[in-house]
């Protein structure tokens, strides 16, 4: 495939009926404005609360045709929740305004990534988290960086983020509790800062992952702070 | 990699639609029952409809301004009766633009196979309806015959302008409604076949270049004449008139044309009526 600097309308390979009649979303582009409000909405996930300000950074071709494909707005309706079907996408930036989200947005060169990648900077209440992901054609989304940490995580399946000590036998520990909680692991990544420093644990999940395991992996040893996705719809 | 014609040669076998043969398939395929599925499809065919409702109201206008009320004056021509090609036409004209319109606009639509192309099929399939008078379960199956072939376009090309160019997005979307069409108004699985193939030849080699990079100038109009070719190529097909060139041997045409496409005129707005001294100027005014 050629490589892409100005966007368009693409989408993936698709395989069921619903993907090719379908998705219901709000126009012009699955991956300038419905992949745009994913990756919003997998955002406010991570930071796992509501946002209260947002430095939004587009890059590549969301920065040069943004604009035209709303997806300014779009990256807004998402932070705020909304799905890709939601008819108050044009509306966004207003409601951001009455629920006291402010939102800035920026252009920069995010370096060798997809050319429809955006950066978040999101302030919470109490949290704060640096996300960059990338609209990857068709509305699918990939989230790339979480704070300092590579991932690689899409929205498909239920998602558990751990934060930890790099030490011998959290794994372990994680996957074990999982198991006992009749939990499957689809896919797994761990990276770590350094040796020893703090560490990245990424979990794609079959079943979902509910407030008591969460609270239990929150209290093995070593765990700094967990976190679950829910998958997007 | 599966075959359209496979699909063609079951229905025959079984005596039954190709819609029926789709929708066994996707029972199989995605662990769902025939109400789920049908229930699930009711959803878009309910977006569809209202998308085209909205967009002939005229009142959208695109952020770029580059879009919007078109529609609603071909709509409003053919109202007044004097048409050049006919009633049911001309409101297939307008039917495709108002729901390109709807979603240059930032109003809801449902990708057909891809949101630059979701008016072909809306238009094909409600044309028909007007004419037919055709029940909503007529109608749904027929949106599962056009996801069917879309199915197999996928598998053996792709609906992707940035991969295969426009004709992979509103060629695969004409072909995809030239089948629902036929079935539609009664046709055989084998004429659907002809339909899709006679609507995708008649769509090879179209480039995708957008201006400016958006999905205004050409889509929006781009889904109107698909329309045309969609309704052509099914009354040929209902006619008894065959293609030469089957289906299949179109689509693998179809990526190979893709495949031998310049990136520039493959969505990088690089290239085509993205680079003519308008479409830059628009371009730079907008951007
Ligand atoms: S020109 Fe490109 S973006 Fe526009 S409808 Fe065709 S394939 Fe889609």
């Amino acid at each position: 495939m050629c490589l892409r600097f100005i966007g368009g309308d693409g989408t993936v390979s698709k395989s069921n009926v619903f993907d090719l009649l379908g998705p219901i979303m709000v126009g012009p582009s699955s991956s300038h404005t419905a992949g745009a409000v994913r990756l919003g909405t997998m955002a406010r996930k991570i930071l796992g609360e509501e946002p209260l300000e947002g430095i939004v950074t587009l890059h590549g071709s969301f920065a040069e045709t943004g604009k035209g494909h709303g997806t300014d707005v779009a990256l807004i309706a998402g932070l705020l929740g909304m799905a890709p079907d939601d008819e108050r996408i044009p509306d966004a930036p207003e409601i951001a305004k009455e629920r006291g989200l402010k939102v800035r947005f920026e252009k920069a060169d995010l370096g060798d990534v997809h050319p429809n990648t955006v950066k978040f900077d999101l302030t919470g209440p109490k949290e704060r988290v640096e996300i960059i992901g990338s609209s990857i054609g068709g509305g699918a989304i990939l989230i790339r960086q979480i704070n300092n940490f590579r991932v690689g995580i899409n929205g498909d399946y239920p998602t558990l983020v751990i934060l930890h000590q790099d030490l011998p036998g959290v794994v372990a520990q994680v996957t074990l509790l999982l198991a006992t909680a009749q939990i499957n692991i689809a896919t797994m990544r761990v990276s770590r800062e350094k040796k020893g420093a703090q560490a990245l644990m990424v979990l794609e999940t079959d079943q979902k992952i509910d407030e008591a395991v969460l609270d239990l992996t929150r209290r093995l040893p070593s765990i700094k702070q967990a976190l679950a996705i829910e998958p997007l719809e | 990699m599966r075959a359209y014609e496979d699909w063609v040669v079951e229905a025959e076998t079984k005596g039954l639609k190709i819609s029926s043969i789709v929708l066994q398939n996707q029972i199989e395929e995605l662990e769902l029952s025939e109400e789920a599925l049908f229930e699930r499809m009711g959803k878009n065919l309910k977006v569809m409809r209202e998308s085209v409702k909205i967009g002939l109201s005229g009142k959208r206008r695109s952020a770029s301004g580059l879009v919007g009320g078109d529609a609603a004056k071909v709509e409003e021509r053919r109202k007044s009766g004097t048409t050049l090609i006919g009633g049911p036409m001309s409101g297939a004209i307008a039917k495709a633009l108002a729901v390109a319109e709807v979603n240059a606009s930032m109003g809801r639509i449902v990708a057909a196979p891809t949101a630059g192309s979701c008016g072909v099929l809306p238009a094909v399939l409600f044309t028909l309806e007007e004419i037919f008078h055709s029940g909503e379960e007529e109608l749904l199956s027929a949106l599962f015959t056009a996801a069917g072939l879309g199915i197999i376009i996928t598998e053996r090309a792709n609906v992707s302008g940035a991969e295969g160019g426009c004709q992979a997005e509103i060629g695969s979307a004409a072909a995809m409604s030239a089948a629902a069409a036929v079935e539609l108004a009664g046709g055989s699985p084998r004429q659907t076949a002809h339909g899709a193939a006679i609507a995708l030849k008649s769509m090879l080699g179209l480039v995708c270049d957008p201006v400016a990079g958006l999905v205004e100038v050409p889509c929006v109009k781009r889904n109107a004449t698909g329309a045309m070719i969609a309704l052509t190529a099914a009354e040929m097909a209902l006619a008894g008139v065959k293609s030469a060139i089957p289906i299949d041997e179109v689509i693998d045409t179809m990526a190979e044309i893709g495949h031998q496409m310049s990136c520039s005129l493959k969505e990088t707005a690089q290239g085509g009526l993205a680079v003519t001294p308008t479409g830059r100027k628009i371009r730079a005014d907008f951007l």
